[in-house]
């Protein structure tokens, strides 16, 4: 399964194993990670389920032109990395993703 | 000096409202006992993908949890099987049938609201759904496989959410709908006329101004809708998309005040002072304007449910939040923010494929709808969640509310 760290603001980290398929928004909320609220349920209209994903990885194309504009107005400043985990869904079996979650999401 | 907390508190309804009640009073440091009792067998779940990807994707039921079993056993949030079938306020316990009854000195009514009864001959017929619960999607799911021509009554949310699942599957379908135009009593006429040519496009029949009469059936099955004008809609499957109302009956019995739905002060208080009422079942009442209002959104239930567990904390502020709403309509987005009210004056901006109509009431925004377009909603939701700029501000920039959000947000960053 693939394996997600998301990091929190004060640097402490969360890893958890994520079905293929499964959105890093879905996941966090099954796992009790902190700070991801998904008030839309993933459908890319409520910007609050935004993550910063680390560089190192490729697995993911560049967000939509929705999700591009979405992530103009989130809660917390956006960064060239910034992503609706929503929208981030794994499909390598073996993959290692970062994420870091911002302090607001609301 | 406060008195010190016993029974803690008792959430009856495990819906978007309750779990996040429940929720927050741990995130806020609540260390007494806090009970959500829920009438259905699932762990609590999302409501809105039922009338969308449950039915289009065949999406996974499991995906829907809106918390994980360990988050409600780690916070030591007990979760009940109801449903509770009466309160008793002189003795502040609620009664689950055939179990013990449970005290508390705090009760949360989180009881949401079920499809509207409609008394329509054939109603019982085999193959006439309708959509609430994840048992009803699952079931509605699987007729559609099988179906050929299904019909909705009613060009609400649900019932257009539905349309699209069904065409995507291949279904043929019509909407009956009373009124002469869609979402008519969520959304402004531009709105509803893109939503319209949305699903002719995809081959949606809609027949406005017109209203069920009868179901009929054949052996036990619906075979066709009949309609106010003698017409009979063939149909194998049926939807009846005709609203919800509040589930205020066990409030009724327990004799707190409701007016279609409970009734609820500023602080979601009802006229029990130890009982709020939040999401769907809660009329809130401004009692300056004397304004009610019941309104069915994950934001209003999320935000009602963080209220109460802040009120119950000691929250002295009264409840103050945008409303806000989406609606996933195949590949139609509608995101709509703030109440427009029926006076209000529109200006649209934008195309056919992609605009936003900004609703003024007194020279104000007061709300935004948007088709197709989310980079000016979510301005516009930045915006009015700290200001409702006047007509001439939105002129200045000729509407352009993203210009306008990021000089107000730029400003409150400065001050900070
Ligand atoms: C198919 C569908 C699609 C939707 N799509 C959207 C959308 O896209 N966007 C949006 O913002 N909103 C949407 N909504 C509306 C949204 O789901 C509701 O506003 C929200 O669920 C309200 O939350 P609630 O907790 O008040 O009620 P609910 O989520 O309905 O929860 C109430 C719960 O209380 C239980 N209950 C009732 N009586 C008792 C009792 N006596 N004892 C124990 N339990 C009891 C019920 O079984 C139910 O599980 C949709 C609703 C439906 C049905
Ligand atoms: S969950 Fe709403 S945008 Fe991702």
């Amino acid at each position: 399964m693939p394996k997600v760290t998301y990091v929190y603001d004060d640097g402490s980290e969360h890893t958890v194993e994520v079905a293929v398929a499964t959105s890093l928004m879905r996941a966090a909320l099954r796992n009790q990670v902190r700070g991801i609220v998904g008030e839309c349920g993933g459908a890319a209209t409520c910007g609050t389920c935004h993550v910063y994903l680390d560089h190192s990885t490729e697995e993911f194309g560049p967000p939509s032109g929705d999700e591009d504009e979405m992530l103009e107005w989130t809660a917390a400043p956006r960064a060239e990395n910034s992503r609706l985990s929503c929208q981030l869904v794994p499909t390598e079996e073996g993959a290692h993703l970062v994420v870091r979650v911002p302090a607001e999401q609301v | 000096m406060p008195r010190p907390e016993m029974h803690g508190v008792v959430v009856i309804g495990a819906g978007h409202a309750g779990v996040e009640a429940a929720a927050s009073l741990r995130a806020g440091g609540y260390s007494g006992p806090v009970t959500v009792v829920g009438a259905e067998r699932h762990l609590p779940y999302q409501r809105p993908p039922l009338s969308k990807e449950m039915l289009a994707d065949g999406g996974d039921p499991g995906a829907l949890a809106l918390r994980s079993e360990a988050f409600f056993a780690d916070r030591g949030i007990v979760l009940r099987h109801g449903p509770a079938v009466d309160v008793d306020r002189a003795r502040q316990q609620v009664h689950i049938a055939g179990d013990r009854p449970l005290d508390y000195d705090h009760l949360v009514l989180a009881t949401g609201a079920a499809p509207r009864r409609i008394e329509l001959p054939g109603r019982s017929l085999r193959g006439v759904a309708e959509l609430r619960t994840l048992d009803d999607a699952l079931a509605l799911r699987a007729s559609l496989v099988g179906a050929g021509r299904m019909v909705v009554l009613g060009g609400g949310f649900i019932g257009m959410e539905v349309a699209s699942a069904a065409r995507k599957r291949g279904v043929d379908v019509s909407v009956v709908e009373l009124a002469d135009r869609l979402l008519g009593r969520a959304v402004s006429p531009p709105v509803s006329a893109a939503v319209a040519a949305h699903h002719r496009a995809d081959g949606v029949g809609l027949c406005f101004g017109e209203h069920a009469t009868e179901l009929v059936g054949d052996a036990g099955h619906v075979t066709g809708v009949r309609t106010g004008s003698g017409r009979v809609l063939p149909a194998d499957l049926v939807v009846l998309g005709i609203g919800a109302t509040a589930e205020d009956g066990l409030a009724r019995r327990a004799g707190l005040a409701t007016d279609g739905g409970v009734l609820v002060d500023r602080w979601l208080t009802t006229s029990d002072p130890r009982i709020i009422a939040i999401g769907d079942c809660a009329v809130v009442c401004d009692p300056a304007t004397g304004t009610r209002r019941r309104l069915e959104s994950i934001q209003n239930a999320t935000d009602h449910g963080r209220y109460a567990a802040a009120r119950i904390l000691g929250e002295e502020r009264p409840y103050c939040a945008l409303p806000w709403f989406w609606s996933n309509q195949g590949a139609l987005r509608l995101q709509l923010v703030g109440i427009a009210g029926d006076s209000a004056e529109l200006v649209v901006r934008g195309d056919a494929a992609r605009f936003s109509v900004f609703c003024m009431r007194d020279g104000r925004l007061t709300a935004v709808e948007s088709v197709n377009d989310p980079g000016t909603h979510m301005a516009a939701r930045r915006l009015l969640e700290r200001a409702t700029p006047g007509e001439a501000e939105l002129v200045a920039v000729d509407y352009d509310v993203r210009a306008l959000a990021r000089r107000v947000l730029a400003r409150e960053t400065a001050v900070a």
